[in-house]
C-alpha cells in the first residue's frame, strides 16, 4: 500500500502511522456531556466502501493527513493535510 | 543423454556436483534437473503420500516432483526445485521423503495401501480417541507424509530486502515481455524487467522459433544487450515477481547467491518491494499434464519441458520418446527431437481430425491407457480406433494444453474467465489497477501475437502516465493458430494423478464430489489438491475440470480456487531479512556513550537508546554494591548522569503558551520567563499520557521535556492537537532531542561542581529556575530541576560538546568525592523521593490515581479534562498511588499483588499491585511504589504482598510515596 503525502509525494505505508476515522477532528466542547464524548472517542462505523481516516507521516514530514480510500477496492481516492482544512476554514 | 550441437550450456566449463552422495558432472548453465537427465538419472524424488518414485515433470518453477534438499556448510534448504537450482562446483543435493534410499523406500508400502489412503482418509480414520491424535497419529503421519527436512540449526545465511521504483515493471521476458521492455526503454521510461530464469527469452529459448529468419536467440541477445546498455533500464534475472499488492506495489524474490558457492559479498536471496506506476504481466503460460492411468512414472514429462531440455541444455530426456497430446504444440517436440537425431516412437494425438503426416507413426484419436516401469518408464499401453497397442519407450512427452499464468491478476481478488477456444482461464481485464496483461499470459499463443501485444501494452501503459512511446520495429515471427481439443482424463483401471505434488488422483476428486464436497474450494480442502509447494500450478485446471464433470456442471460455473501470493515459495529468511538479532533495528547512543563504556558501565536499552546501568569500581562484585555506592554518593556529595535521552520539544510562537495550556492539565501561560514548571499531560480519554518539565526561555519560546519512553508518542500527540485543533495559531513545534546533550548534576555539592565547570559562577538561581549559561566559551542552558530529591541542576550544551562536558564534569566530581551514576541509582533515588515514571503512568492511571487531580486546572479546558471527570475515574474504588516499606531485603517483586491481611488470596480479592521496588541504602529498607484501592486512606496499614512468580509472601507497611525529604527542603537548598 502506498499513500501520496501532499508534501512528500508517494510513499510506502510503512512511513505512516494509522489513527482512525476523521471523526477525531470534531472534538466536542468541554460541556458536551459523556455521551457525546463517548461517541467521539469510542464509537465508529465499520464501513465497507469509502472512508476518510487519519494518517500521520511519522517518518516523513510529521503532518497528519486525511486519506479518502475505499476499504473494498483499496483504492486511495485523495490525501489532504489536516492542517490545511483548519486554515482554510478560518480564512473562509 | 547429451545431444551434440544442441543447448546453450558452456561445454568448456564442466561442473561437478553431488546428488544423494554420488558425484555427477554437468556444465556451466545446467540446472540440477538438466544435469541429472544428461546423466540418465530419471528418479529424483518420492511422492508426498504414497512414496511413489518420481522424476522431473517440468523445466521451471512450477515443478511438483523433483524437490531436493540443498546441503550447505551451515544450512540445509528443503524443497528446492531441481529445475531452478543451477549447479556449481561443490553443490551438494539430496533427495527427500525417502528411507533408506531413493530407489528403495520402506514407506513405499503406502503405495500398496493406497486404497485406504484416499482423500478424506485422515479425517475418517484418525478421529478417535482424541488423545491419540497429538501423541500418535500426527507424529506418525507427519513422518510418513512429508517433504524435506530442515537442519534444525539457525540459518546463518545472509539475506536482504530492498525497494525499487519504476515507471513500468515488465514481468517476464519472453517475446511479449521483451517487446514491452524494449518499447518502453526506447521511450526513455524507467523500466524494470524481471525474469524468473537466469536468462532472458522465455519460451523463445525453449522453443527456438525463427525470428526474422534467424534463431530467436539472436534477437534475444541483441535486445538484451540494448536493454542492459540503457541507464533507464534495470534487468533483473533470477527474480520471480511473487505478488501483486495495493497501489502498484509488487513483491519479488531475487535468487542472488544461490547459484554459486557461498560468497561473503552476495546474499542468498533478496526480497524486493517494487513500486511501479504501471506494470505489464508477460509471465507466459504453463503446460498442463493429462491424467491417464499410471501417469506419474519417472520419464513421463511435459512436452514443452522435453523441448526445453533439448534446446536449452542439449539434453534428451529419453532415447526413445513417445508423444501424447491434445494440441498442435507438442508436434514441435517430436519434430525437434527427430531433427536432433532422437528416435520418436510415436505420436498419440487424442484428436481425430489432426494431421497424421509426420516423420514418425501417428495415432489419431489415441489414448495412453497404462504404463509400466517401477523406477522409470519402460513402456506404455495405448488405444485408438484401430485397437490396443504397446510401445517400448523411456520418455513420454505429454501435453494437455497450456494455462495462461493468470496468478498475479488474481491477487487482489480478481477472477479469471474461461476461454473456450484455448480451453483455459484467461485474466479478466482491469482487476489489478495499473496492470495489463500481454502475450500467452493473456491467451495469445503465437510468437507474432506475443510480440505485438507486448509492444501495444507498453505503449498504452506509458500513455496513461504521460509518456509517449513509439512502436519499435519487431522481428517477423510465426503466427500459426493453436488448436486444441480438451482432454482432461483418460478413464482406466490404474490411478490417474492430477496433483503430483500432493498425490491427488482423479478418483480423489470424484470421491470428493460424491461425498458432497462439490464446491471447488471444498474439493481443494478435502483432497488437498493444489495445497503443496507448487500450489497446484500444473493441476488446478484439470482437477476442477474433473470436478465439473463429476458434478455435471461446466468449468466456468465450477470456477477456480483463489490464487494467493506468493506465486512461488518465498523463504521467511528473505522476507525477514534484517530482522534477525539486531538486524536493521536502529540504535541511539548518547554523547557520553563512549565515556561510559570506557568506565566499563554495562549498557541497558531504554527504547532505542543505550544508557549506563551503573559504573563499577574495582572490588565491587555485584551491581547492588555499585548502585548503593552511587546512591550514597549523590545523597552525600555529587553525581553526574546523562539525561539527554529525555524528549525535548522546542515550542515557539505567539500562541505557544496558549497551546501549552491546552495540552497540559495545569496552566503555563502564567509561567514567568526564566522558570520551569512540572506539567501533566492527559490523553483525550482522561488517562495520563506523560509528565515532565517545561521551561519558559522567552515570552514566546518554551522547551518541553518528555519522558524517554514517551518522547515519540508526545511529539505525535502534540502534532495532532496542533494540526487538528489549532493549525491557524501562531505556533511551531520541533523535536530537538538530539540537538542537545544534557547532564543532571545532583547532590549537596552540585552547585560547587557547576561553579568549577561554568565560565561564570552561579548567582541567585532558585529551584525551578532556567536560563542561558556558558561552558568553556560554549553557550548552553541551565535548569534547576531534580529527579533525585537533592539540590539538582541540568546543564545542556549542543550535542557536539556533550562528550567533553561529560568527561569534565565526571573528573571534577570525582575530585569532590562524587562521580557518575547510572540508571539503577537513578531509579533508587527517584523511588526514595516518590517520583513517578512510566512504571506508574502506564496507560491505565488517572491524575486522581497518582494524587495529582489538583493539577487539573478548573479554570480552563485541556485535552482529556472532560473524560477525566467521568464516573469511575475518581473515587475510593480507584487504586491509588502509595508507598510500601519493608524492613528486610528481598527479591524484587514488581507486578506482585496486594491483599488485605486475613483475606483470601484470589484474583477477585486483589487490592492492587506493585509497580516499582528498590533497596534503599539510605533508609536501610526495601521501598516500593504501587497502587492500592483507596490507598491514600490506608497509610499505616500492614498489607500482604503476594508474588506467585517469585514465590514471595511478604508484609509491608502502606505509607506516603515520598520517603525522602517530604518537605522538599533539599531541593530548594
Ligand atoms: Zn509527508
Amino acid at each position: 500500500m502506498r499513500l501520496t503525502c501532499p508534501l512528500c509525494g508517494p510513499r510506502d505505508r510503512r512511513e505512516f502511522y494509522y489513527y482512525g476515522h476523521e471523526d477525531y477532528l470534531q472534538r466536542p466542547g468541554p460541556d458536551a456531556g459523556p455521551e457525546a464524548w463517548d461517541d467521539h472517542l469510542h464509537l465508529r462505523d465499520n464501513i465497507a466502501g469509502e472512508v476518510r481516516d487519519l494518517w500521520y507521516h511519522e517518518t516523513g514530514c510529521a503532518q497528519w493527513l486525511v486519506v479518502t480510500r475505499n476499504t473494498v477496492t483499496h483504492e486511495i481516492l485523495s490525501t489532504e493535510l489536516v492542517a490545511d482544512r483548519k486554515k482554510k476554514g478560518v480564512r473562509a | 543423454m547429451r545431444i551434440l550441437g544442441k543447448g546453450q550450456i558452456d561445454r568448456n566449463r564442466p561442473v561437478s556436483f553431488r546428488f544423494d552422495g554420488k558425484s555427477y558432472q554437468g556444465y556451466q548453465g545446467d540446472t540440477v534437473a538438466s544435469a541429472l537427465l544428461a546423466n540418465d538419472v530419471r528418479l529424483m524424488g518420492r511422492s508426498f503420500k504414497y512414496h511413489r518414485p518420481r522424476g522431473v515433470l517440468t523445466a521451471g518453477s512450477e515443478e511438483p516432483n523433483a524437490l531436493l534438499e540443498v546441503v550447505g556448510a551451515t544450512n540445509q534448504t528443503p524443497n528446492v526445485r531441481a529445475t531452478m537450482q543451477e549447479i556449481f562446483d561443490g553443490l551438494n543435493t539430496q533427495s527427500q521423503n525417502r528411507f533408506p534410499s531413493l530407489s528403495f523406500d520402506f514407506m513405499g508400502v503406502n503405495d500398496l495401501l493406497s486404497q485406504f489412503l484416499s482423500a478424506g482418509f485422515y479425517y475418517k480414520t484418525f478421529m478417535w480417541p482424541r488423545a491419540f491424535w497429538e501423541k500418535l497419529y500426527e507424529p506418525v503421519i507427519r513422518r510418513a507424509a512429508g517433504l524435506g527436512r530442515l537442519s534444525g540449526k539457525h540459518d546463518e545465511g545472509h539475506y536482504e530486502k530492498a525497494y525499487a521504483f519504476c515507471d513500468l515493471l515488465v514481468i517476464g521476458s519472453g517475446p511479449a515481455g521483451l517487446a514491452a521492455a524494449l518499447t518502453a526503454a526506447r521511450a526513455g521510461a524507467d523500466v524494470i524487467l524481471a525474469e524468473e530464469d537466469r536468462e532472458l527469452g522465455g519460451r523463445l529459448l525453449a522453443d527456438e522459433p525463427d525470428l526474422d529468419g534467424a534463431p530467436a536467440r539472436d534477437w534475444v541477445s541483441s535486445t538484451e544487450a540494448e536493454l542492459r546498455s540503457l541507464p533507464n533500464v534495470r534487468v533483473m534475472t533470477r527474480t520471480t515477481v511473487t505478488g501483486a499488492y495495493d497501489n502498484g506495489t509488487f513483491g519479488a524474490l531475487e535468487r542472488v547467491g544461490l547459484h554459486t558457492p557461498a560468497r561473503a559479498d552476495l546474499p542468498r536471496e533478496c526480497f524486493w518491494r517494487i513500486a511501479a506506476k504501471r506494470a505489464v504481466l508477460a509471465a507466459g503460460a504453463l503446460e498442463r499434464p493429462i491424467a491417464f492411468p499410471m501417469n506419474d512414472r519417472p520419464g513421463i514429462m511435459l512436452a514443452g519441458a522435453v523441448r526445453s531440455y533439448l534446446n536449452r541444455w542439449g539434453v534428451t530426456a529419453g532415447k526413445r520418446v513417445t508423444i501424447f497430446a491434445n494440441n498442435d504444440g507438442a508436434r514441435q517436440t517430436a519434430r525437434q527431437l527427430m531433427a536432433a537425431g532422437v528416435e520418436v516412437a510415436a505420436i498419440l494425438d487424442s484428436r481425430t481430425d489432426a494431421t497424421a503426416i509426420e516423420d514418425c507413426p501417428v495415432y489419431l484419436g489415441a489414448r495412453v491407457t497404462d504404463t509400466s516401469g517401477r523406477l522409470g518408464l519402460r513402456s506404455i499401453s495405448g488405444a485408438h480406433v484401430g485397437g490396443n497397442f504397446q510401445i517400448e519407450t523411456d520418455c513420454l512427452a505429454m501435453s494437455g494444453g497450456w494455462n495462461p499464468t493468470v496468478n498475479l491478476t488474481c491477487h487482489l481478488n480478481g477472477r479469471p474467465r474461461w476461454n473456450v477456444d484455448i480451453a483455459a482461464f484467461v485474466p479478466s481485464e482491469g482487476v489489478v489497477p495499473g496492470l495489463s496483461v500481454a502475450g500467452s499470459a493473456n491467451g495469445d499463443f503465437t510468437t507474432h501475437a506475443c510480440l505485438a501485444a507486448g509492444q501495444a501494452a507498453a505503449i498504452e501503459a506509458l500513455a496513461e502516465i504521460g509518456v509517449t512511446a513509439a512502436a519499435v520495429p519487431l522481428p517477423r515471427a510465426e503466427g500459426v493458430p493453436y488448436a486444441i481439443q480438451p482432454l482432461w482424463l483418460v478413464e482406466g483401471k490404474g490411478r490417474a494423478w492430477l496433483d503430483f505434488a500432493n498425490d491427488v488422483t482423479s478418483k480423489d476428486v470424484k470421491l470428493s464430489a460424491q461425498e458432497g464436497f462439490t464446491s471447488v474450494e471444498h474439493m481443494k480442502r478435502y483432497t488437498t489438491q493444489g495445497m503443496a509447494p507448487d500450489q497446484g500450478k500444473s493441476s488446478n485446471v484439470a482437477a476442477l475440470a474433473v470436478l465439473a464433470d463429476a458434478t455435471g456442471r461446466g468449468i466456468p460455473e465450477t470456477g477456480t480456487t483463489t490464487y494467493r501470493p506468493p506465486f512461488t515459495p518465498v523463504s521467511i529468511a528473505a522476507m525477514g531479512a534484517g530482522g534477525r538479532a539486531m538486524g536493521f533495528a536502529p540504535q541511539r547512543f548518547t554523547t557520553s556513550d563512549q565515556a561510559s563504556r570506557d568506565r566499563h558501565a554495562p549498557m541497558i536499552e531504554a527504547g532505542l537508546w543505550y544508557r549506563p546501568s551503573y559504573f563499577p569500581k574495582p572490588g565491587e562484585k555485584t551491581w547492588r554494591e555499585s548502585c548503593d555506592r552511587e546512591v550514597n554518593m549523590v545523597r552525600s556529595a555529587v553525581g553526574v548522569s546523562d539525561v539527554s535521552t529525555l524528549g525535548k520539544i522546542d515550542i515557539q510562537g505567539k500562541d505557544a503558551a496558549r497551546f501549552l495550556d491546552l495540552v497540559y492539565t495545569n496552566t503555563f501561560s502564567n509561567l514567568p520567563i526564566g522558570r520551569v514548571r512540572y506539567g501533566l499531560m492527559l490523553r483525550e480519554d482522561g488517562l495520563v499520557l506523560d509528565d515532565g518539565t517545561t521551561a519558559r526561555l522567552d515570552e514566546n519560546h518554551f522547551l518541553m521535556t518528555t519522558t524517554t519512553a514517551a518522547a515519540g508518542l508526545v511529539m505525535r500527540h502534540l502534532d495532532f492537537i496542533h494540526q487538528t485543533h489549532c493549525a491557524d495559531w501562531d505556533l511551531r513545534l520541533i523535536s530537538v532531542t538530539e540537538s542537545w546533550a544534557q547532564f543532571a548534576v545532583a547532590g549537596p555539592k552540585a552547585r560547587a561542581l557547576l561553579n568549577a565547570v561554568l565560565d561564570a559562577p552561579l548567582g541567585d538561581f532558585p529551584f525551578m529556575a532556567c536560563g542561558e549559561t556558558q561552558v568553556g566559551g560554549v553557550k548552553g542552558r541551565l535548569f534547576r530541576i531534580s529527579f533525585s530529591g537533592e539540590e539538582g541542576y541540568e546543564v545542556a550544551v549542543p550535542s557536539r560538546y556533550g562528550e567533553s562536558l561529560f568527561r569534565d564534569l565526571v573528573a571534577k566530581a570525582e575530585a569532590m568525592g562524587g562521580g557518575p551514576y547510572g540508571m539503577e541509582a537513578l531509579n533508587v533515588l527517584r523511588i526514595e523521593k516518590g517520583f513517578i515514571t512510566h512504571a506508574e503512568i502506564h496507560g491505565r492511571t488517572t491524575a486522581f490515581d497518582i494524587g495529582m487531580e489538583k493539577m487539573v486546572s478548573p479554570k480552563k479546558d485541556c485535552i482529556g479534562k472532560a473524560m477525566a471527570a467521568r464516573p469511575g475515574m475518581v473515587g475510593e474504588e480507584r487504586e491509588q498511588l502509595v508507598g510500601l516499606r519493608l524492613a528486610q531485603e528481598t527479591k524484587a517483586f514488581g507486578g506482585a499483588h496486594l491483599f488485605t491481611q486475613g483475606a483470601e488470596v484470589e484474583r477477585e480479592t486483589s487490592q492492587g499491585y506493585v509497580t516499582s521496588v528498590c533497596w534503599s541504602p539510605m533508609f536501610g529498607a526495601t521501598l516500593a511504589m504501587g497502587f492500592l484501592k483507596n490507598g491514600r486512606a490506608r497509610h499505616g496499614e500492614k498489607i500482604r504482598i503476594v508474588d506467585h512468580l517469585r514465590d514471595l509472601d511478604l508484609l509491608a507497611e502502606v505509607c506516603d510515596p515520598v520517603f525522602h525529604d517530604p518537605k522538599g527542603e533539599k531541593l530548594r537548598a
